[in-house]
């Protein structure tokens, strides 16, 4: 079993008001005639984060292309941002998708872009910012991320954590009230997934968006949940038991297509579940 | 290999025939919706146009000669050498210019296209477009059919236009004909009707060209392997569809433009 995290606790009652993010109404969907999803459903309240975790081929990375339309479900019902994105058209999605971010399990660059056009690609898309105020966004978002010094190079230049930053870059340059993160640290060695899960948490904490976060590393999943970005040392720092410190940070375990745990990282680790057991260890 | 039903075979190939037409279509209608990538398809035009014209110079000029080559025996036999010119210029316009550029231009760029499109796809860089706000099929398709069919046209007048210079090549140097007599009887033989069937061809033969690598390539899944399996699908595609609309579009503008 994995080890348990040291301020594991029940979360304070969250005094924000049921403000839903995103809302999955009984989903299915399959590809060639296979179930993928059946019948899920669940909420992310804005300013949450959720983590989705579960086996290879569970129908993580086929929810987070549901939330952008980028897929359409076979049945039940897609609500983000008030938005129904299952009656929606194409053109319509457009409007929608400009507040979320995305980033993709193998960051999905431009390779013909340099860094400075993969990032401001949403903003030059719009047609209506100027010249400076799009560089002074697309520095800014680079900063975040500190890579303001690869303004200028190809992606085929940058190793594996400085594309996937260079991502996460794109995805937030926009401010989206959504950021969905597809295996972020997927093929990424121990230090550069802390550096990337160190941004996401500061994401999280600093410009307290909402996030659903693949993931089948168990360890990451468990460092978000207990640990909080701190803005002055420009870290992230364990949550000290009793501090007052909510991340709002919750899993959703898949199996076969279902939900089968859907609650905080305390309740997670207490599952007496036999496969969520064996998921832990 | 695996063995299909020949209902789910006869299913695909009417769903891929829908989603081909569906992409074409759009393709079309977006010349007339915002926003326009005209950077992007002066771009294409660019690769597309310039980028193939020295195997279409090449193709062209080498095609012309040898067709001077081929028929100087049967004309000489009737007396008719001199009807070379006219016996190239017709062949060159109304066939063999349109069709062997757009068979060049489909190997290099209908290829290219699905390459580049099916590369994209697999590395959810067309997802990205799509969840950046960004509609791929204005963005990447409508830019290359436009470009395409713009430069197949300027493209096979100058195919046209070098094969009447390899027949001259030949006339002149192996079988000893006026170079003069020779332009003036290719040019001479030309009319309004052949120009206008050998320029309306390449019209379709680029929009061929440039749907069927872009559907390719946006249909590709599977990896690399995928890739190099639309690749190949879009040169094939493209080259078998360009001679049967070849024979269905001389049939249709004959009826049209009656004594050619």
């Amino acid at each position: 079993m994995a080890s348990l995290p040291s301020p594991i606790a029940p979360p304070p009652p969250s005094p924000e008001s049921r403000h839903i993010a995103i809302q999955f109404e009984d989903v299915s969907i399959g590809f060639e005639g296979k179930p993928v999803l059946d019948g899920i459903s669940f909420e992310l309240l804005r300013g949450e984060s959720k983590i989705l975790l579960g086996a290879a081929g569970s129908g993580k990375s086929t929810i987070l292309k549901l939330v952008l339309g980028l897929i359409r479900p076979d049945q039940g019902r897609i609500i983000v941002l008030g938005h129904e994105v299952t009656e929606m058209t194409e053109e319509q999605l457009f409007d929608v998708r400009r507040e979320i971010g995305m980033v993709f399990q193998e960051s999905a660059l431009f390779d013909s872009l340099k860094v400075r056009e993969n990032v401001s690609y949403r903003l030059d898309e719009e047609h209506d910012i100027s010249a400076e105020e799009i560089e002074r966004r697309v520095r800014e978002a680079l900063r975040f991320v500190e890579l303001e010094n690869t303004l200028d190079m190809m992606p085929a230049e940058l190793s594996g954590g400085m594309r996937r930053r260079v991502a996460i870059a794109r995805a937030i340059v926009t401010h989206p009230e959504i950021v969905l993160y597809d295996s972020p640290t997927g093929g990424l060695d121990p230090v550069t997934s802390t550096t990337i899960l160190e941004l996401i948490a500061k994401q999280r904490d600093v410009y307290r968006s909402s996030s659903l976060m693949v993931t089948h590393r168990l360890q990451d999943a468990l460092l978000l949940a207990t640990h909080s970005f701190d803005s002055k040392s420009n870290q992230m720092k364990p949550i000290e038991p009793g501090a007052n410190v909510n991340v709002r940070t919750a899993f959703i375990l898949l199996r076969d297509g279902k939900i089968i745990f859907d609650g905080p990282a305390y309740e997670l680790v207490h599952s007496t579940d036999p496969y969520i057991r064996e998921y832990l260890s | 290999m695996e063995l299909i039903s020949p209902t789910e075979f006869a299913k695909d190939k009417v769903l891929a025939v829908q989603e081909y037409y569906q992409l074409s279509a759009q393709a079309v209608a977006n010349l007339l919706r915002q926003p326009r990538y005209i950077a992007d398809t002066l771009q294409q035009a660019d690769i597309i146009g310039v980028g193939s014209l020295p195997i279409v110079v090449l193709t062209g000029f080498f095609t012309g000669a040898v067709l001077a080559l081929q028929s100087s025996n049967t004309l000489q036999r009737f007396g008719s050498l001199s009807l070379i010119g006219q016996l190239v210029s017709e062949s060159m316009v109304r066939e063999l210019g349109p069709v062997l550029t757009g068979l060049m231009v489909a190997g290099r760029n209908s290829s290219g296209m699905a390459s580049e499109l099916g590369s994209m796809k697999v590395t959810e860089q067309i997802d990205a477009m799509r969840a950046l706000g960004t509609d791929p099929l204005k963005k990447l398709v409508t830019p290359r059919v436009f470009g395409t069919v713009l430069m197949l046209f300027f493209l096979t007048i100058i195919s046209d236009f070098v094969g009447l210079a390899g027949g001259a090549f030949v006339s002149g140097t192996l079988l000893g004909l006026d170079a003069r007599q020779y332009w003036q009887n290719a040019w001479q033989s030309l009319a309004f009707g052949d120009i206008f069937m050998g320029l309306a061809k390449p019209v379709f033969f680029g929009f061929i060209v440039a749907t069927i690598g872009c559907y390719y390539g946006l249909s590709a899944k599977g990896g690399t392997q995928g890739v190099g399996r639309a690749t190949t699908q879009a040169v094939v595609a493209a080259s078998v569809l360009i001679l049967v609309v070849d024979f269905f579009l001389t049939r249709a503008l004959m009826v049209m433009l009656p004594g050619m």
